[in-house]
Parts: C-alpha cells; sequence; structure tokens
C-alpha cells in the first residue's frame, strides 16, 4: 500500500502543479473524449483509466490531492506510451506530452521502486546514456557476445529464462550491434554538393550512433547530395529524451544543456535529427528549460532551429539525379514525428520523388508500433500487442518494405516481423533515400 | 456508491469476476472515480464495481446479480455523452460496453450491418467504406461515440437534416432486459410486424434494457457532394439564410451554424479556414445525383447572398471538405482553448424561432456574467449554446445551472423542446414538466416500468426524481481511503 504523500492541495484556483513541474494543461481538458479511440492502450483494454481524458483526470486529481499515487494510478500512468496521438485530435489543444513527462516524474520521485530497478534505470539513464564512451565499451561487449557465439548459446540453453526482470525483454530486442569499425560516425565536415543551401548540424545521437551509424552517414551524404554543409559538432551526446519520457527529469535538463553548448558553438542554420524522439523533445527545449536563466532564451533559440530530417528534405524538391529504387514500400510514421512534430506529408513526399518506388498507405501508419523509447523494455506485454496490431497491418499492404524514421521503431517493427518469418525488411528513409542516391559510393 | 460494506464488495467482486473474468471488473476506488463523469463534468457519481462483459450471456448473468443484491446498474459505452446519462446516480455496477466493439456480420446485398454496442460510429463507416458504403447517423463525436451509445439517446448528427436520426437507421436489437432476459426486439427486415419495439428501445437513454447486438442500415455513398461555406457579418441574417433555404424547397444534407466565438476556437485548434471576424457562417451540404447538383448549389449560393452573406464558397477539394467538417465536428472539445469548462445545451425550436432565440439566449447568459458558444444544427433548428465556465470560480456552476434552466424555458416557450439529440439524462430531468404534461409523463412511466419494472436499470434518469447521490459543484477536500485507515498522511 502507498504511504507516501506528494504536493500539498494547491490554493482553489492557482496553477497545478507536481513538485513544481505545471500540470496546469489539465485545465484544458473538456472530458469531450474524441482521443479516446484514437489511444492505443485504450483500444487494445477499453479501461477509461487507460485513455487519455482518464489519465489526464488522475493527473489533475493527484495535482488538486483528490487522488494519491497508488499502485493502480501508478500502473495506469505508466501503461500510457507517451506516443502522443491524443495531442493530434485533441480539439482543445491540452499538451498532453508534458503532463505524462511530469506524472512520470513524479512517479520516479514517489515511487522509485526496488534497489535492482534504481540500479538498473542509473546504470541506464545516468551512465550509458549520459556518457557516451561508456555507450561505446557496452556496445563492445554487446558485440563481443553477439559474436562470440555466446548470445546464440544463451537463448538456444533456455539460460536468458534465468535472467532477472525484464532483462530477458532487452536481450530479445538487443539488435546485432554492428563491428567497432561500421560504427564510425559521419566527418566532421562534409561538405555541400551544388549550390550552398545551408550549414547543417547532424545529431548522432545516442543509441542511435551505435547501432545505426550507417543511418547517419548516410544523412550526411544525403543533406550534402541537397546543398547541406553537414557539421557533426562534437561533444555531443544524447539529448535526454529517454530520460524525460521516462520521468528523470534532473538528468534530461543536464543533457539538455549540453546538447545545446555543443551545437551552438557550430553556428548553423538548422540542426538535423532523424530519430523521433530526439527532434520532438529538442524542439521542446524552449519549454523544458524556460526556468532556467542562463539557458531559457538559448534554449528557446536552438530549439527553433531543430529540423526533423524529412521536414528539412521536402522544403525544396529532392536534387537529381536520382536513380530507381524498384520496391514496393509502405510508410510507418514515428509517434514523435507524427504527433510530436506533426510531420506525416513530408516523408511521403519525399518518397514520392524516388523513381521506380511504389509506395502503400498503411492502415492505422500513425499507430504507436509499442517501441516508444524503452516502453517494449518495461510494459513488454502491452508492446507485443501493439506490435502484432502493427504487424498484421504491415503484411497486409504486401510491401516488400517499411519504410520508417526511428530506431526504436525499426527494431520493434524488425523482430515483430521476424517473428513471423516475414521477408519483409525494415528501412530507415534515410537509407532508401540514400540508395537513391547511389549509396556511399555515390552516383554523380 | 452504495451501502455494501468492504467484504460483501469483495464477495461480489469475485462473482463478477467468475462472471465476466479476472481483468474485467474494477473496484479500486481510484479506477471507479475515473468512470464519475462522461461528457458533463457538471455531475459526478461514483459505482461500486465498472464490468468489462464481451457477451450477451455476461451482461445477462451480471443483471441477474444486481437484479438478486438488488443493486442498480448502467450501461456506459466511450462516456461522451452530454446529459449524465451513464452516471450511476445510485452506486451500483457501470456496464461497460467497450470490449464489445465488433462487427459482426455485414450483408451489402440487403445494406445492412450486424454490430455490437461498444462499436464507435466512424469505425462502421470505415469498415464498410471501401466497398462504397457507411453509416448515416453521424453525431460530432462519432470519432469516439459508440453505436450502443446512440441507441439510448436517438442520437442525431449534421446529416440528420436529410437522413434522419438513428432510429431511423435501426432494424433491431438484441437486448438484455433488466431481469436479465434476452429478447430480439425488431428483426433484419425493413418492415417488422406488431408492436414497433426496437423504436420504442431506441432513445430510452438505457432505461429499458442493455442492448448487445444492433441490426443497422448502411447507405451507398452519395455519387456526390458539394459544401458550401456561407460567411455573415451579423447572425440574424445567417438565420435568415436557413429559412431562405428551406423555403425554397431545397433539401441540404447538413446546414449548420457556427457563431464568432466557436469559429475562433477551432480555427485555434485546427486552421480549417473559417473567417475569424465572421459573426456567423452557415456550412451546408448537399449530396446525391451529380445531375442538377450545380443547379441547387446555386440557388443556395443566390439565398445566402439575398440574406446578406458577404462571402460565400464551395470547398474546392475533398481535404477542404473534411478540413471544414473537422472544424464544425471538433467545436465542443475546442472550447477548451477558451474555458476549462462548459456546459451545452439542447434545444429544438421552431426553425421560424431563431432570430430571437438566439437573441434571447445571448441576453441569459450575458446577464450572468457568463459567455456562451454557438454551433449547431441550423436546418433542424436544433440549438447547442455552449455556456462556458470555470468550475474552480466560487459560484459560477450555479450561474451556468440556472441559465441553461432560462434557456430551456425560452425553447419551450416557443414551442419546442429541451433536448433533441443528447437525451434528458440526469441534467434536464428536472425540467420535463416544461414539455409534458402530469398524463404524458405518467404514460411514459407506465412504459418504463413495463420494460423496467424494479427500476433497477439506469436510476434516476429522464424522469424528475427525489432521491440520488449526485454531486453538483466544485470537489471538495475528501480524505483518500488509505487516509482514513492512516495508512497515508496529507502534509
Amino acid at each position: 500500500m502507498d504511504t507516501t504523500t506528494h504536493a500539498s492541495p494547491p490554493a482553489p484556483g492557482g496553477p497545478l502543479s507536481l513538485h513544481g513541474l505545471s500540470v496546469d494543461g489539465v485545465n484544458q481538458c473538456v472530458h469531450c473524449g474524441l482521443c479516446l479511440a484514437y489511444c492505443p492502450t485504450f483500444s487494445e483494454l477499453g479501461t477509461e483509466m487507460d485513455s487519455p481524458r482518464g489519465r489526464i483526470f488522475m493527473i489533475k486529481s493527484l495535482a488538486e490531492g483528490r487522488m494519491t499515487l497508488s499502485d493502480s494510478t501508478v500502473r495506469h500512468l505508466s501503461l500510457c506510451l507517451d506516443c502522443r496521438a491524443c495531442e493530434t485530435v485533441c480539439p482543445a489543444g491540452v499538451p498532453y506530452g508534458r503532463l505524462i513527462e511530469a506524472a512520470k516524474a513524479e512517479i520516479e520521485r514517489d515511487r522509485p521502486g526496488a534497489l535492482g530497478r534504481r540500479l538498473f534505470r542509473w546504470l541506464n539513464f545516468g551512465l550509458l546514456l549520459g556518457h557516451p564512451r561508456l555507450l561505446g565499451l557496452a556496445a563492445s561487449g554487446a558485440r563481443l557476445y553477439q559474436a562470440s557465439g555466446l548470445q546464440r548459446l544463451v537463448r538456444k540453453s533456455g539460460l536468458v529464462r534465468l535472467l532477472p526482470g525484464t532483462l530477458p525483454a532487452w536481450e530479445a530486442l538487443l539488435p546485432p550491434v554492428p563491428a567497432k569499425s561500421e560504427r564510425t560516425g559521419p566527418p566532421p565536415v562534409t561538405p555541400a554538393e551544388g549550390p550552398r543551401r545551408a550549414r547543417v548540424a547532424v545529431l548522432t545521437g545516442c543509441v542511435q550512433s551505435v547501432i545505426f551509424a550507417a543511418h547517419n552517414r548516410a544523412t550526411a551524404r544525403v543533406l550534402a547530395k541537397n546543398g547541406g554543409e553537414v557539421i557533426v559538432p562534437d561533444g555531443q551526446g544524447c539529448c535526454g529524451a529517454l530520460n524525460a519520457h521516462g520521468g528523470d527529469h534532473a538528468r534530461a535538463l543536464a543533457m539538455a544543456r549540453r546538447t545545446i553548448d555543443a551545437f551552438e558553438v557550430a553556428r548553423v542554420d538548422a540542426v538535423v535529427v532523424n530519430t523521433s524522439g530526439c527532434g520532438a523533445h529538442m524542439k521542446a527545449y524552449g519549454h523544458l528549460l524556460a526556468d532556467d536563466r542562463a539557458y531559457a532564451e538559448r534554449a528557446r533559440r536552438f530549439a527553433a532551429t531543430v529540423r526533423d530530417l524529412a521536414e528539412f528534405l521536402a522544403q525544396e524538391p529532392l536534387r537529381g539525379p536520382l536513380v530507381p529504387v524498384p520496391l514496393t514500400c509502405t510508410y510507418h510514421d514515428p509517434c514523435h514525428v507524427a504527433h510530436g512534430q506533426k510531420i506525416k506529408s513530408e516523408p511521403r513526399r519525399l518518397l514520392a520523388q524516388i523513381p521506380g518506388l511504389r509506395v502503400v498507405e498503411l492502415t492505422e501508419s500513425d499507430w504507436c508500433c509499442g517501441s516508444a523509447g524503452i516502453y517494449n523494455l518495461t510494459e513488454p506485454e502491452m508492446a507485443t500487442r501493439l506490435l502484432h496490431r502493427k504487424v498484421g497491418h504491415v503484411l497486409a499492404t504486401g510491401a516488400e518494405a517499411v519504410v520508417t524514421a526511428n530506431p526504436g521503431c525499426i527494431l520493434q517493427i524488425q523482430a515483430g516481423l521476424g517473428a513471423h518469418e516475414s521477408g519483409v525488411r525494415v528501412m530507415h528513409l534515410v537509407e532508401i533515400l540514400d540508395r537513391a542516391y547511389g549509396g556511399p559510393g555515390g552516383a554523380r | 456508491m452504495s451501502t455494501l460494506t468492504d467484504s460483501r464488495k469483495r464477495e461480489l467482486r469475485r462473482e463478477l469476476e467468475s462472471i465476466v473474468g479476472p481483468g474485467a471488473v474494477l473496484s479500486d476506488p481510484d479506477e471507479l472515480m475515473v468512470y464519475e463523469s462522461d461528457g458533463l463534468t457538471l455531475f459526478r457519481a461514483l459505482a461500486d464495481f465498472v464490468v468489462f462483459p464481451t457477451s450477451a450471456q455476461h451482461v445477462s448473468a451480471v443483471v441477474k446479480l444486481a437484479n438478486r443484491e438488488n443493486l442498480p446498474f448502467v450501461a456506459r459505452g466511450a462516456g461522451t455523452g452530454l446529459s449524465g446519462g451513464c452516471l450511476p446516480t445510485e452506486g451500483g455496477i457501470v456496464v461497460s460496453m467497450m470490449r464489445m466493439n465488433r462487427v459482426l456480420e455485414v450483408d451489402y446485398d440487403n445494406q445492412i450491418a450486424v454490430v455490437e454496442p461498444g462499436l464507435v460510429n466512424l469505425h462502421l463507416s470505415w469498415k464498410v467504406g471501401p466497398r462504397g458504403y457507411y453509416y448515416a447517423p453521424d453525431p460530432s463525436s462519432q470519432q469516439a461515440c459508440t453505436i450502443g451509445g446512440n441507441i439510448a439517446n436517438n442520437s442525431g448528427g449534421p446529416h440528420t437534416l436529410k437522413y434522419g436520426v438513428t432510429t431511423n437507421h435501426v432494424l433491431g436489437l438484441e437486448v438484455v432486459m433488466p431481469d436479465g432476459e434476452i429478447v430480439w426486439l425488431g428483426g433484419k427486415t425493413r418492415e417488422a410486424c406488431g408492436y414497433d419495439l426496437a423504436g420504442v428501445f431506441v432513445g430510452s437513454e438505457g432505461t429499458f434494457g442493455i442492448a448487445t447486438r444492433i441490426v443497422v442500415r448502411i447507405l451507398r455513398k452519395p455519387q456526390a457532394v458539394k459544401t458550401v461555406l456561407a460567411v455573415f457579418d451579423a447572425i440574424d441574417q445567417a438565420s435568415a439564410a436557413v429559412s431562405a433555404i428551406i423555403a425554397r424547397g431545397l433539401v441540404p444534407a447538413a446546414m449548420e451554424m457556427i457563431d464568432q466565438l466557436t469559429i475562433q476556437a477551432v480555427e485555434d485548434a485546427f486552421s480549417c479556414g473559417y473567417p475569424r471576424d465572421a459573426d456567423a457562417a452557415l456550412l451546408i451540404e448537399l449530396d446525391g445525383l451529380a445531375v442538377g447538383m450545380d443547379v441547387q448549389a446555386e440557388r443556395i449560393v443566390e439565398a445566402c447572398r439575398e440574406s446578406g452573406a458577404r462571402e460565400v464558397r464551395t470547398a474546392r477539394s475533398e481535404a477542404e471538405r473534411q478540413l471544414l467538417w473537422k472544424g464544425r465536428k471538433s467545436a465542443f472539445g475546442a472550447y477548451g482553448r477558451v474555458s476549462p469548462a462548459y456546459m451545452v445545451m439542447d434545444g429544438v425550436i421552431p426553425r421560424t424561432k431563431l432570430p430571437y432565440v438566439l437573441r434571447r439566449v445571448n441576453e441569459i447568459v450575458a446577464a450572468s456574467g457568463l459567455r456562451v458558444g454557438n454551433v449547431f444544427h441550423a436546418g433542424d433548428g436544433n440549438l447547442h449554446p455552449n455556456i462556458l465556465y470555470d468550475p474552480r470560480k466560487p459560484g459560477e456552476e450555479a450561474r451556468v445551472v440556472a441559465a441553461g434552466a432560462e434557456i430551456m424555458k425560452v425553447c419551450a416557450d416557443v414551442g419546442g423542446s429541451i433536448s433533441g439529440e443528447h437525451g434528458i439524462g440526469l441534467e434536464k430531468a428536472d425540467f420535463m414538466p416544461l414539455i409534458f404534461s402530469v398524463a404524458d409523463l405518467a404514460l411514459m412511466q407506465r412504459l418504463k416500468s413495463a420494460f423496467n419494472p424494479r427500476g433497477l436499470c439506469n436510476p434516476g434518469k429522464v424522469f424528475p426524481t427525489k432521491k440520488s447521490c449526485v454531486e453538483v459543484g466544485p470537489v471538495a477536500y475528501r480524505p483518500h481511503a488509505i487516509e482514513e485507515k492512516g495508512l497515508a498522511q496529507r502534509f
């Protein structure tokens, strides 16, 4: 039973907050319920505590002192994917993403859980995401585990089931880590090809730089083809999105400041991001650091320059020449691109310009695949249900490839398709663009 | 909440779980609280249990248990209702239909579909859309509300003007009666013999039983659609245009009015293309055969211009049309941008009285020191004044309720009705005598008693009542259950 306390009841009519994080946005919710049918968890469970309206009500009740963080409240708030599909359909403009982040931070503060869970969070949020070098070391470890055949042994022998907590889920989703030579990022500077359009910086990211460094290199190439002078600022690390979404507010602030420091010196026109959650989160730095005197203005200015890769490229027609990519594909919208940044037509417009490529629409293309940051590790059951739903829709299209724009979605959908022994490939948007430009060799 | 002891509650919970299965019964106080309101937050009531059946047999067994225990019960869909109709006013069991949401059968040749009540209205049109069909009743909340809820309230929508309300599209229903018996009302054919019990059931606001299967008509999508937006500098001109169009013998599929405050809210929400400085706009839709549609559209444009429209334009693409409708259908929710709460009224008046009644509505609300947004089915004379208020400000809720009562009286006085489509529910129960005589109400009571003799099925609704545990007004601090038990302390 819960024996903790939370913020004291607020003054009537005063702004609502949870330990200093504003949740006053709950007052914008007029309880119309138009969000319900668009919420993946409500759609699966039919329980209103697992709907956006229900969760907003719980957050409001927590802030007003009508509810406490009971086991059930924690359960329902934790089950939120933070996909923000509800924001897209909300006529009242409830800033749901901010509300659920505040609620998750409240949960971490009051209900950090047992030692094992805290240690685990510290290892991930504190150590690995905060220190790119350690993340690199961990990647080398994982690579050794996979390349040595140990992984096969662990999986085959059933040893994997003996791992504690959610580690079996982690183990199952561990993607093949590329060899160190393949984990290099793009060069510090890639000159623009043709007339220069803009000076842009690329976020290489944390997990992205380890697992999908190839996407980062392709990003630099495709940007250069389109007139971008591409800079990879030194000293950048994790943008803090995973921490913020996971309720680790304090570290998220520190990571945001470090990211701003690293990118400011590059003096670029735009900061281009090829991952979903990072782009949405960095665009919200202005809000995140609004109370930080030293950083508020810098954060606002920085946030205004952040662009999703598709958003940046689609401002102008793709520069040719493009080689045909004979393939039928479908597009899965990553949540924080579609709902977090309201970018839906741009990637489709880019795909439409690739010769030979046939694009078929995906049912529920903007529904979460269950990856949702580290959700597939913390809530494997719901994540799996949503993944099955997604994979069913993907297979129904008959496409040979699913194109998307986020590492989490790629790993998740790949795992789902793998379980179906399907030959459908999952590709990052930038991979397919890069292919249309002839790949690393670069067709001129 | 009812007066069940904790131990009795635990026993009943186990019994309910044995019926609907584990994971399909809620009894945790925090979870129940989430179900305390529907789309109208003015009223709150707590259930003892929320259950999630997946079959008529489940519903029947739950209802029989409720009868044995003398516990009230009420069905709930998506909880988007606007009259408190699904609130458990006397505690008991909320029967959520959200896990009964399948399309069971579609017979395209006979243009019918058999669906479960928890199916979202719009999802039926999505399902049959690829074959060129749709489900016509389109309440503005159709993206979330359920067909079961539509049945309860005999819901309308913008296209009611041409296509009629829910009852015109329901052929038959499987119903769990208030004693737990499972019966069929109506059937799959257009004409049924005997009493029109399906007709009686639709609109009974959940007081005659719980529908578990519904046979609905699906229609062919119209060959052509034309959507016209007429912009006015005075709301009276827009009202006059409505009458002028009808007077010309034109029957649009829909004719909606949207006032300035509402235009600004929906423009903030989705940038739909309504001019922010207009005093009022009419959204008029024609559908049917392509032949002759241009002529009809021209006559509508002409009627609008003659009534003083400053601008009349036709949606040039399906995307533009969808966006205009998105604005219209999201209007209630968009009030969240200008006010923390609103109460929507649902009066129906003779169309010719529009200018007078709209003026009175604005006067009444202004006199209460509040604001009102109007967005409504002008062609039907079905008004939706939305009174905006702040529940955190002392006294505002009482003023809203009083202004609402006055508006209902105005509607009744001009020969109208107090509800078009949102239902009487809890909110308007006490106002039924405004439009019905004692004898009228007595007949309705006798009909209700025939279906629901023990009164356990959705009590406290439709008829004026004395007793209920409903709360109105701002929530006062109440100690949480765990505080009462000394397990937690407030600092």
